[in-house]
């Protein structure tokens, strides 16, 4: 039995073991690939081992980026993609508490039939919607606008549907005592709601601004001025624009830079964002 | 401090629901009312109405002397006690109490005197730190008491405070609403289906069923004379008996039955109105097998089937008497406990 167990358990940490190779890999060839100087690349191998370049690599990304091609430097698109990230993740929840907010605590007419409405968006992805949407941002000036590249995509069914769920798991009494305790509706929305919901609003924000930061087709489309590149479209940029061969070693530099608020956002936030996803403080 | 004034209130809901029907009810300054009832008479429902968390579909409500059918609960002038306390989750037990006081503009040391004063009064002093989650049931509804306390609004409205407590908590606290009640001199109105809550709290009882009031009155007097069938079986425990008149008259009790108006037809009989002595009073006698002994401490509980009798009947006698299950007896109801009813109109015939 104890042999057999322990074979079992080698076996299935191997089995993890490659998983995490097989995941890892790339993302530690993006990073190794990044550090070499770019004749490496010629030669046609993959370097497996870290080159000399590193700091160079990076410094050359984050202030030229790949200029004579006409990308502008990453860290003018760092810039950019965290404004429009923000820009959605601030806009999404914002919008998304208050109108299920209103959906729960108000009874105005057609209220199901709103919430329906809601819903129904829920099935329509971006680029379902993309062309009419983009007609509008077109029609209304937006191309080439922070303003164009967030408030389509600040609209959020599933925001709006996880705060209801949640505003109809806190007992009705709560904003009744609220009544009683003299607290309007604005002030019980403040008071009480948005206190209850932080952790919540933090499982949100990290799911979103990994949703604003990942936008690729829809800032493709409709910039066209290099100052309002955002980093994820800018890498396809940066491999397909010009003559020459493409620059792999400051790509690679770019990725990991692109790769990298993501991340920062998930370590930062983890605490609270583990905690909205599996509790409610009631 | 005020009085409450209910006039011809009535509730019907969108849906069509009739929850309240044509309630009077004059509340004076000071009184504590127990609404009471079964679950879905209304009780709830007169209750919210009162504090405003339910419009009003007709009739006048008035505290003290303004009429506030149209105010939002918070110009009313009152406090509630939810069942469930409805402590709000995030803040500590200081500012659960202070919110209303803040809202209301109140100064700061004058918000701090009152809470502490509450929260003095209520012994939860070294809690004022806590959130409400690290507290135990009875202190969270000590809590919920507080709120209502540091108010000192014109009413307080409570409902069902004590259900979510366990059964010793609940006595104890029962107790000190009732001694709360009586220093602080609030007018109070206690909604509660416990019949045991409602006799040993109000000043006055109100009994409700199916929206409309069934009997208003002192609970001794609820006790010693309910004016309906309802009020009759609702009121007291165990229940009373209820016999048919015909059956008695059919056991040889004519001559101990002619005091009884026409129309009577049920004669209700409290368990402890049943001797197993004779007693000196007029009296009728009737024999029963008996089907069950519980015994329950200082009292035991007879089920004694009679014949001709549906349901078998409850007689509640002291001690332990050394009776046998499956014996027979014989008891005695004094004529003058028995109370008689017109099972048409489920009114009272004497």
């Amino acid at each position: 039995m104890v042999e057999s167990r322990r074979w079992g358990s080698l076996f299935s940490h191997l089995i993890l073991i490659l998983g995490v190779a097989i995941v890892v890999f790339p993302i530690y060839v993006a990073i190794i690939a990044s550090t070499h100087p770019p004749g490496t690349f010629l030669r046609g191998v993959m370097p497996l081992l870290p080159g000399p370049n590193a700091i160079e690599n990076y410094r050359t990304a984050l202030t030229e980026g790949r200029s004579q091609a006409g990308a502008p430097p990453i860290s003018l698109m760092l810039t950019n993609s965290l404004i429009m990230a923000l820009a959605i993740t601030i806009g999404k929840l914002s919008i998304s508490i208050l109108s299920a907010f209103a959906i729960v605590y108000f009874r105005f007419p057609f209220r199901i039939f709103f919430f329906w409405i809601i819903f129904l968006t829920l099935m329509l992805p971006v680029e379902v919607r993309i062309v009419p949407t983009f007609q509008v941002v077109a029609d209304l000036g937006m191309l080439n606008s922070f303003a164009g590249l967030s408030i389509p995509l600040i609209a959020s069914a599933t925001a709006t549907f996880l705060f209801r769920q949640f505003f109809m798991t806190i007992p009705e009494e709560m904003m009744e005592a609220a009544r009683v305790d003299g607290a309007g509706p604005m002030k019980f929305f403040k008071d009480i709601l948005l206190p209850l919901s932080v952790t919540n609003i933090a499982a949100l924000f990290v799911i979103m601004f990994i949703y604003g930061w990942n936008q690729y087709l829809w800032p493709l489309l409709i910039t066209t001025d290099p100052d309002y590149y955002t980093i994820v479209m800018g890498i396809q940029r940066m491999v397909t624009g010009g003559d020459s061969e493409p620059l792999w070693h400051l790509v690679m530099a770019t990725v990991v830079l692109a790769a990298l608020p993501p991340v920062l956002v998930i370590l930062f936030m983890q605490r609270l964002f583990v905690k909205g996803l599996t509790e409610t403080e009631k | 401090m005020a009085g409450i004034k209910i006039e011809n209130l009535c509730k019907i809901y969108p849906g069509g629901v009739q929850a309240v029907t044509d309630i009077n009810l004059d509340i004076a300054d000071g009184e504590f009312i127990v609404l009471v009832g079964p679950s879905g008479c209304g009780k709830s429902t007169l209750l919210r109405m009162v504090a405003g968390l339910e419009t009003i579909t007709s009739g006048t409500l008035k505290i003290g002397d303004k009429v506030v059918n149209d105010l939002e609960p918070a110009d009313r002038d009152i406090a509630m006690v939810f069942q469930n306390y409805a402590l709000y989750p995030h803040m500590t037990v200081y500012n659960n109490l202070a919110y209303g006081l803040k809202n209301r503009g109140f100064a700061k040391a004058d918000i701090d005197t009152r809470v502490r004063q509450a929260a003095k009064m209520l012994e939860i002093e070294q809690f004022l730190d806590r959130k409400p989650r690290a507290l135990s049931g009875g202190q969270r509804q000590r809590v919920a008491m507080g709120r209502a306390l540091v108010r000192e609004p014109a009413a307080f409205l409570l409902d069902e405070p004590l259900s979510n407590l366990d059964a010793k908590l609940r006595v104890q606290m029962r107790v000190e609403i009732k001694h709360l009640q009586r220093r602080l001199a609030t007018t109070s109105l206690y909604v509660t289906h416990d019949q045991l809550e409602a006799m040993t709290l109000g000043d006055r009882l109100v009994v409700l069923n199916g929206g409309r009031i069934e009997q208003v009155g002192s609970p001794m007097d609820v006790y010693r004379r309910p004016e309906t069938l309802f009020v009759a079986s609702f009121i007291g425990s165990p229940a009373m008996n209820m016999a048919s008149i015909d059956l008695l008259r059919d056991r040889g009790q004519v001559e101990a039955l002619d005091r009884f108006g026409k129309g009577t037809g049920l004669l209700g009989m409290r368990p402890d109105d049943m001797h197993l002595m004779r007693p000196d009073a007029p009296h009728i006698s009737l024999s029963g097998r008996l089907e069950l002994f519980e015994p329950a401490g200082a009292e035991s509980h007879l089920y004694l089937s009679v014949e001709g009798a549906a349901e078998p009947y409850v007689m509640r006698v002291n001690g332990q008497p050394g009776l046998q299950e499956g014996q027979s007896i014989d008891f005695y109801v004094p004529t003058g406990s028995l109370h008689p009813f017109d099972p048409t109109t489920g009114k009272r015939t004497d």
